[in-house]
């Protein structure tokens, strides 16, 4: 049987650990602290659920893509639609999880990073719900192609400051907010956006999108009266993929599919495939896979979608990933797009880039395994990212 | 013992404390800093820090991160490194203190590391997001090739994990004076002296100041309270601004601390 909980430091087997400088170490004991004693406490779950409820939008539906399984003709393909959420995606999840564990710890202040914007949109948003202060660290570049959530984070009041370090990308929006946070740790809390970072991160992000995966297993059950044969998601830092995955771990017959960023191709440099080119390390805080050269300096990497584009995975995916308990491939820019306009085509549903990755690992599998059912994590919609498919797709867009 | 050893007993002797000199190596290019180390040695530094640039440097400001960019656009590697403590080493005595990241080391492996820095001529380590939690191996590993390994102390650590980084640490223990990045401060942090107090509790080795002290002011003001000061960022940015007056600004730092430096005028 494969552990499900890291161990007292934070460990799933050689990965996740607590790599941080000293000024931090005691600040993330008390994150721990204030999490293992809301965790027992039926008060604060109250709330969480009525949130997710009443606020977020939760349960979100199960929804059979019935023309779309007839046109691929094999699997019959679920899609989970967490697009469906308040903000457009999961993130909110862990941010409204986050915010009660602020409050409860008496921080004003949050910080966040955020890639593709999703994470500050949801940040931004849960810290007006409960009047915080509200600074997101975000790349250059990816402010750049996502200048739809960086208007809507400044609407909801919240500070969007620019990183021009190194790729000016996620990484360094996280190493940016993470001196934030070495500087201002009395007053402030970093609302860390995936399963990543020192511990607690990695379990309690996932802790807060677990729901995903738990709402998804039952409502398979009552469809179709068994459980999936594959659940598919894409894999950035891999707190969408997480969530589901997580309360199908301990089914055996269900393959755990992860979907990775293969970029422009295969050279270090032009994706963000970390199972396929990548090695243990540490970075922010975590061991897991990382894109590295041979001195241990963190690669540059690339994708069409801001959300995929890190050098490092979540610590947890790196173990089931060992134990062969998941599996991880990879998707290209191009296969991606494609499967946004299929099926934004044959369901009348845009996905955010980075689901688009789940949804053409769908649609390559999906032919070949007929009499089966999958599950696919849409985790975000894709209205943040009609520029970048109006750049790609210039044949719709008779400007 | 080491060299690092060996100076914080002089420093006792002569009832001195001592002066620590950051530089980033390779910085600007891994040519330059033997010329360098010699010219911070000249002006009064004590021990000398090597940092060896990291593509993500998390705990430093931007002046460090900028010397980082521009010693790895040179070329500098952990191995480089080495070679430029071997150049150090043909004629210079002064103890050297790896500073790096987790990762750089890791890559190269920690046996391996131990053993190829001692043979250059490095008296110990720092590796700044390596908690004592995290650190069994690298400390087993640093320890049996007879090198030091220092950690971090800061404003925010409790009692037992001070206990913790006291155990870990050997040749001294490096206090972080405020809780924030590496980089040039206005005044010295209130929450700098009661560490030092809270530390010595907790041990006997001695204790190192550093973080925002960039003036001889601050300089002066940690004399009497700890065995030894560190600058860095003041003296990256004054190889980056006038590589040729870091032994002048040296010499200005260290004045406070009562050595006027071989060659100086006094």
């Amino acid at each position: 049987m494969i552990a499900t909980q890291p161990d007292a430091g934070g460990h799933f087997g050689p990965y996740g650990g607590r790599y941080v400088p000293e000024v931090l170490m005691s600040p993330l004991e008390e994150l721990q602290h204030t999490y293992e004693e809301a965790r027992q406490d039926p008060a604060f779950h109250a709330e969480l659920d009525l949130l997710l409820h009443t606020y977020a939008g939760r349960p979100t539906p199960l929804y059979h893509a019935k023309r779309l399984s007839e046109i691929l003709g094999g699997a019959k393909l679920y899609i989970k639609r967490e697009d469906l959420l308040h903000t457009g995606a999961h993130k909110i999840n862990n941010c409204i999880g986050q915010a009660l564990l602020a409050r409860r710890m008496g921080k004003k202040r949050i910080i966040a990073e955020t890639g593709a914007g999703q994470h500050g949109v949801a940040t931004a948003t849960v810290c007006a719900l409960f009047g915080l202060d509200c600074t997101v660290y975000m790349g250059e570049e990816d402010m750049r192609r996502q200048r739809l959530n960086v208007f809507r984070m400044r609407l909801l009041g919240a500070k969007v400051e620019p990183v021009t370090n190194g790729s000016r990308t996620l990484k360094d929006a996280i190493s940016e907010a993470m001196r934030d946070w070495v500087t201002n740790v009395s007053n402030t809390h970093y609302l860390l956006g995936s399963a990543l970072g020192a511990h607690p991160y990695p379990a309690m992000v996932r802790d807060f999108h677990r729901v995903i995966g738990v709402e998804a297993r039952q409502q398979i059950l009552e469809a179709e009266g068994k459980l999936p044969d594959a659940v598919i998601a894409c894999v950035g830092g891999g707190s969408n993929a997480i969530g589901i995955f997580h309360p199908f771990i301990e089914d055996d017959g269900v393959r755990l599919i992860g979907v990775e960023a293969g970029g422009r191709g295969p050279a270090l440099g032009q994706h963000a495939a970390r199972f396929e080119g990548g090695s243990p390390g540490v970075l922010q805080g975590t061991r897991s896979y990382l894109l590295q050269d041979d001195d241990g300096q963190i690669s540059l990497t690339h994708s069409v979608s801001a959300g995929l584009d890190y050098a490092s995975v979540g610590p947890e995916h790196a173990l089931l990933h060992d134990l062969c308990r998941a599996e991880y491939g990879s998707c290209n820019d191009t296969d991606a797009v494609a499967a946004a306009v299929t099926l934004s085509r044959t369901e009348g549903i845009i996905p955010a880039l980075e689901s688009a990755h789940a949804v053409a690992a769908a649609i390559r599998l999906a032919p070949s395994h007929p009499g089966q059912t999958f599950i696919v994590n849409l985790s975000g919609r894709g209205d943040k990212d009609i520029d970048i498919y109006r750049e790609n797709l210039p044949e719709l867009d008779l400007r | 013992m080491t060299r690092i050893g060996q100076l914080f007993e002089r420093l006792k002797a002569e009832n001195r404390c001592g002066m620590i000199a950051y530089l980033t190596a390779g910085d600007p290019t891994p040519d330059a800093t033997p010329g360098l180390v010699a010219a911070l040695e000249r002006g009064g530094a004590d021990l000398i820090e090597l940092g060896v640039p990291f593509s993500d440097p998390i705990a430093d400001g931007p002046v460090i991160q900028l010397a980082g960019e521009r010693a790895l656009k040179a070329g500098t590697t952990l191995a480089r490194v080495l070679e430029i403590a071997k150049e150090i080493r043909k004629t210079s005595e002064v103890p050297l203190l790896l500073f790096t990241y987790l990762n750089p080391a890791l890559k190269y492996g920690f046996e391996r590391l131990a053993h190829d820095a001692k043979a250059a001529g490095i008296d110990g380590c720092l590796l700044t997001d390596a908690s004592v939690e995290e650190a069994g191996e690298y400390v087993k590993q640093m320890r049996a090739a007879g090198l030091d390994t220092v950690f971090l102390a800061a404003p925010t650590s409790t009692e037992a994990r001070l206990k913790l980084v006291a155990e870990y640490s050997s040749g001294f223990v490096y206090m972080v004076s405020r809780t924030g990045i590496t980089g040039e401060q206005q005044n010295i942090s209130d929450s700098a002296i009661p560490l030092v107090e809270r530390m010595r509790a907790h041990t006997d080795l001695p204790l190192a100041m550093g973080f925002g002290i960039s003036t001889p002011e601050h300089v002066a003001a940690f004399v009497g309270k700890v065995e030894a000061v560190v600058v860095g960022s003041a003296i990256v940015r004054q190889i980056e601004r006038d590589p040729a007056g870091v032994e002048e600004f040296m010499r200005e730092l260290a004045r406070p601390l009562g050595k006027t430096g071989a060659g100086a005028i006094s």
